[in-house]
């Protein structure tokens, strides 16, 4: 396959064409809009559906009327816009939808910067707008990844139902990297529930209105039900010599590709640190992380914020091993030197 | 012996259901115009409807077709996204004037003036309904509500939205007409008016709306014959009706 160089933005917008996409709607918003942008020129072209809506908040009902509809459909938005589809992303969850949301990630809180940041991470993870609900989310650390990981999100808000994230930041859009571009074969599985038409068959209605509490409590019973099932197949991370690593970082995204190059540097020092790497961030890879607490001496968490993973990260260790943690707020991502000087530290500190 | 003849029968488009509406209220003879149009126009099988946040809510429930329910005010962006994806399809929302008016004017603005080949049925009763007769957009001046104990007093609260003026006034739109249901020449005006809406939509000629002025006796607090009197006495001076905007395509279906 040949590889090619493309931007983070443009890369996650051709990757969603070859996984189907059938329909985007977006609005601008620094540091995406290359996605928007890329998107407004290739969908048209292949006969697709492009539309630049009014608000982050039309766009996000727009998905849930095509996702309704039984097609491909995806939006993206950076952190202020991704705020304003809370409420249709919890539709979307209400409703039993498929649809790819990305957030290109930029500081906060407010109007904040344009710089990378990971600050949105409880937004994302935690449901983010009201009810008892999880997106699936995928944090991508190259632009390869975010052309992978689309694609996989694809599949999965198919494969559940549910609205699937991709959770990048400043960096990943903006970054231009050699890529390999898949060719796809999408096979979106056959959607019976939705809305076409009734020719032939029985009306399909998608709402996620219960007004009595017994119905809306049996509605969530089948939510929660589906979230553990979630929980239980599809959590992702990767792993950066492990081997022997009483200092285990744990970081994602751009973060813990920061990461990587700090540990080379303190491998290369002997000290003995290596890297755990969540790629799904909701369903967190609980299971991989807490089999790592028998032989971490201190777990480090590493964020582009005040430190939001780190509280998955300490429900996972139960205090059976110190978590210290770093974090950078400015929208702003850390120096491997940086990381190589807090790996120092952590090794005089629980190590020696 | 002759042969009988079916001269009247329900909609098939319209469940043969009791709805939750309250007495008097004219939201069930709104359905019922929408359903007895798109049976004549054999629309059913083809027809996706969006129900709004507002006493409409369950509006999917007496329909007899496909329908989504939008978060309140969206209505237009959710069959913006289905119409765009499924052109062949036809796609109406139903939404109050809460829905419409507060909550959703820049989902309905921008769906108009893009020129969405869309059908909105918009119901005007000057007040939230559904959570007990709050001011709307289009309450009147002086109006007594729930939220204006005192009535309406534009200097706090503004004026009320004249919302078919107001969509006219985009480009993209293409019939914009106001109607209502207190009698029975209105009743078959309005059905009319929801005809050539959907016969906008079927030509591909854009956008089109339906504001009908319509009661609601249990938050004006008076009985379904006062409530008619009272809309024919107050709205009807304030939101006249008649046909804001027919562009000449439209005018030629006829």
């Amino acid at each position: 396959m040949a590889r090619v160089l493309m931007k983070g933005n443009e890369a996650i917008a051709e990757a969603a064409i070859r996984a189907g996409c059938d329909a985007y709607f977006g609005y601008p918003i620094t540091p995406q809009t290359e996605l928007l942008e890329y998107m407004s020129k290739r969908m048209p072209e292949l006969g697709r559906v492009f539309l630049q809506g009014e608000s982050e908040v039309a766009c996000i009902n727009m998905v849930l009327g095509a996702a309704a509809a039984g097609r491909r459909v995806m939006t993206s938005s950076s952190s202020p816009g991704v705020s304003l589809k809370q409420e249709g992303i919890s539709y979307l969850a209400g409703t039993e939808l498929p649809a790819v949301i990305v957030n290109i990630m930029r500081g906060g809180p407010g109007l904040g910067n344009v710089q990378p940041s990971q600050s949105d991470y409880f937004q994302a993870t935690k449901g983010g707008g009201h009810g008892d609900y999880f997106p699936i989310v995928l944090a991508p650390s190259t632009v390869q990844e975010a052309i992978d990981f689309t694609i996989l999100a694809f599949e999965l808000a198919d494969k559940y139902r549910n609205p699937t994230m991709i959770l990048g930041d400043g960096s990943i859009g903006q970054i231009m990297e050699p890529v390999e571009l898949p060719e796809v074969e999408p096979k979106p599985p056959p959607k019976p529930w939705a809305l076409t038409g009734c020719q032939g068959r029985e009306k399909n209605i998608v709402r996620s209105m219960y007004l009595l509490a017994g119905p809306l409590e049996a509605r969530n019973i089948i939510l929660q039900k589906k979230y553990r099932e979630i929980e239980a197949n599809e959590q992702r991370h990767t792993e950066y010599m492990l081997e022997g690593a009483g200092v285990v970082i744990v970081a994602y995204g751009t973060a813990g590709r920061v990461a990587q190059t700090g540990i080379k540097k303190a491998r290369d020092e002997g000290i003995l640190a290596g890297l755990f790497r969540p790629i799904s961030l909701y369903p967190y890879p609980k299971d991989a992380l807490s089999s790592l607490t028998d032989q971490a001496k201190v777990f480090l968490v590493l964020e582009m914020s005040a430190g939001q993973m780190l509280e998955d990260v300490e429900l996972v260790v139960k205090g059976r091993v110190p978590v210290d943690f770093q974090g950078w707020l400015g929208g702003r991502v850390p120096s491997p030197t940086e990381v190589l000087e807090k790996i120092r530290e952590m090794a005089d500190k629980y190590t020696s | 012996m002759p042969e009988g003849k079916i001269v009247f029968k329900q909609p098939e488009a319209l469940e043969d259901v009791p709805t939750h509406y309250c007495p008097g209220c004219t939201h069930g003879i709104i359905h019922r115009l929408i359903a007895e149009v798109i049976d004549e126009l054999d629309l059913r099988e083809k027809t996706i409807g969006i129900a709004p946040v507002g006493c409409s809510v369950l509006a999917y429930h007496y329909f007899n077709f496909d329908m989504a329910e939008a978060a309140h005010g969206r209505a237009p962006a959710v069959a913006t996204g289905i119409k765009r994806v499924r052109p062949e399809n036809v796609v109406f929302a139903y939404q109050g004037d809460g829905d419409l008016a507060a909550i959703g004017t820049a989902e309905i603005i921008h769906a108009a003036n893009r020129a969405e080949n869309i059908t909105v049925v918009f119901v005007n009763n000057a007040v939230f309904g559904m959570t007990g007769g709050q001011m709307a957009p289009t309450t009147l001046p002086g109006q007594v509500t729930t939220s204006t104990p005192t009535g309406r007093d534009v200097k706090l609260a503004g004026y009320p939205m004249k919302v078919a003026e107001l969509i006219a006034q985009t480009t993209g739109a293409a019939y914009v007409v106001r109607r209502t249901v207190t009698r029975p020449k209105y009743i078959r005006s309005c059905r009319k008016a929801i005809k050539t809406a959907f016969e906008t939509q079927l030509a591909g000629l854009g956008f089109s709306i339906v504001e009908v002025l319509s009661t609601c006796p249990t938050n004006w607090g008076m009985s379904p014959l006062e409530a008619l009197k009272w809309l024919e006495d107050n709205m009807i001076p304030y939101y006249p009706l008649g046909d804001y905007k027919v562009i000449d395509e439209v005018e030629a279906l006829a």
